[in-house]
């Protein structure tokens, strides 16, 4: 069964939309879109040195992402808002990627494949990587949930309850890397924030409890994986932006029909 | 022994040192409350004795085993977090559903159980955070300007079930008020901050302590001293910025 590219695509895919869920929305409500967006972009240069150091890409691009988080966690609160800090960091590190790409003169690498993804390209080996991190960010997550929580409804209460907010944010930022990392191959550098903030804030309306914005958020970014690849697959289009076309579609679509019926009451 | 004992506190946030000497502390089931112009430190204090805040030097001990419940200064929770007050109430676990209704009942708001955070007016919203702050049968309440934004009479009842908390479970209350009229009334014991304390005692000896009239103006604590205070107080801090 796994011998067949589709299958192994939508495999990754969906494993990918499950590690996105949960994170995704504690990006959501800590308003933390553009660091999402920021770690993925340093995951170029990740790239880049894991391709001069003949390391895994995998680990390149997770530990350059780590730094990535680990270093705007630490700066903010230091003089410059959160946005000053990811734009110049983001970019920066994205541009820096691209030039270290270019001194790599012996290999060539299509870097369409990692700005874009290549998820028909993924291999038993992917699948075993995504999948192992996949099941890590969530266990991680559901470990922390309640504290996570917490910390992100308010830092005084947090403490107050004996928590460590600051302990808290650290296993969201671990979390926020590995997910970029395993994400690369399916949906690329650019389109990670997109699988993190888009099924999260389609379930927003249809979600009472946190719990259940994480999970329908899951099921959501689920559909959008194999639809997406299907549209894919007949349209002939490429299939990393066609599986964000359709989470952006199913946004849209539950949008629509939450301010219908918000109108119709 | 006391529920909380601070002893020479020192905070500062870099080069910005917000409290000095601060000594305070508060014994088993009394009400005291903390008074100070903006930017006087009632908020640092608390953080500190939460332990949000690393001062830069002094002790802060609480009771070994010492619950606290603490009321936080308007909390905004994001639109996009879905959460219901039964949820929300439960987040520290082994909460049952039996003993959220009872904080409820207590802090003046039965029914609420299934209503969105979200959509809570605001004296809803703080009396359920009051409730939270009961549940697991605090030792201390910590309030942080807990009536910030309601109206007169609904920071006047709040306040009145606080009171009839005390009696009911003898937990102390340390808190942080703006309204003078309703800490001279309510409160055994009253500190008067400004980034250290100027003067500490019982409401109507504070009220007529020569630091706290620099303070607050020599009215009798009536609502217009309220507003007045921040502009006939010369310390070290300047108003340049805020005008």
């Amino acid at each position: 069964m796994l011998d067949d590219f589709m299958t192994r695509a939508m495999l990754a895919g969906v494993g990918v939309a499950f590690a996105a869920a949960p994170l995704g929305c504690f990006v959501v409500w800590r308003r933390m879109a553009y660091f999402g967006d920021a770690t993925a972009h340093a995951a170029i240069l990740g790239i880049a040195l894991a391709l001069a150091l003949e390391v895994s890409i995998f680990a390149g691009a997770m530990v350059v992402a780590l730094i990535m988080a680990l270093t705007v966690t630490f700066l903010t609160g230091r003089g410059y808002a959160m946005d000053t800090i990811l734009g110049v960091l983001a970019h920066s590190a994205l541009a820096f990627g691209l030039v270290a790409v270019s001194f790599l003169s012996g290999i060539r690498i299509d870097l369409m494949a990692y700005l874009f993804g290549d998820i028909l390209a993924v291999s038993k080996s992917d699948l075993i990587v995504i999948w192992g991190g996949a099941t890590l960010v969530v266990a991680l997550i559901l470990w922390r949930w309640s504290a996570l929580l917490m910390s992100t409804l308010n830092e005084e209460l947090a403490y107050a309850s004996g928590l460590h907010p600051k302990r808290e944010q650290l296993v969201l930022t671990i979390s926020l890397a590995i997910t970029v990392a395993v994400a690369i191959k399916v949906v690329g550098v650019l389109l990670i924030a997109a699988m993190l903030i888009i099924p999260a804030a389609a379930a927003r309306g249809l979600a009472r409890t946190p719990e259940a914005m994480a999970g329908i958020a899951g099921a959501i970014g689920a559909v959008s994986a194999v639809a997406g690849l299907q549209g894919a697959y007949v349209l002939d289009t490429p299939a990393g932006p066609s599986i964000v076309c359709v989470a952006a579609i199913l946004f849209a679509g539950l949008n629509l029909v939450g301010w219908r019926s918000k109108n119709a009451m | 022994m006391n529920l909380i004992d601070v002893k020479n506190l020192h905070v500062a946030y870099g080069a910005n040192t917000v409290l000095r000497h601060v000594d305070l502390h508060l014994e088993q089931g009394e009400i005291v409350t903390i008074v100070g112009p903006n930017g006087s430190g009632k908020t640092s204090l608390l953080r500190a004795i939460i332990g949000a805040t690393k001062p830069v030097s002094g002790d802060i001990h609480l009771k070994p085993g010492l619950k606290i419940g603490y009321v936080p200064q308007r909390l905004h929770i994001d639109p996009t977090l879905p959460i219901t007050v039964e949820r929300f109430m439960r987040l520290t676990g082994g909460v049952s559903k039996a003993a959220c209704r009872t904080a409820l009942e207590t802090a003046g708001v039965p029914d609420l159980l299934k209503r969105q955070m979200t959509k809570l007016s605001g004296g809803q919203f703080q009396r359920v955070m009051l409730a939270r702050a009961l549940i697991n049968q605090p030792d201390v309440l910590l309030l942080d300007e807990a009536t910030q934004g309601l109206d007169q009479p609904g920071s006047a009842a709040f306040y009145q079930q606080i009171a009839q908390v005390r009696q009911e479970t003898g937990c102390a209350v340390l808190m942080i008020s703006h309204e003078l009229h309703v800490v001279m009334s309510a409160s055994d014991r009253v500190v008067c901050l400004n980034g250290h304390v100027c003067c500490e005692g019982a409401p109507a000896i504070v009220a007529s302590a020569p630091e706290y009239r620099a303070l607050f103006g020599t009215g009798t604590g009536g609502a217009l001293a309220l507003y007045r205070h921040d502009h006939d107080h010369d310390h070290t801090h300047s108003h340049e910025a805020a005008e």
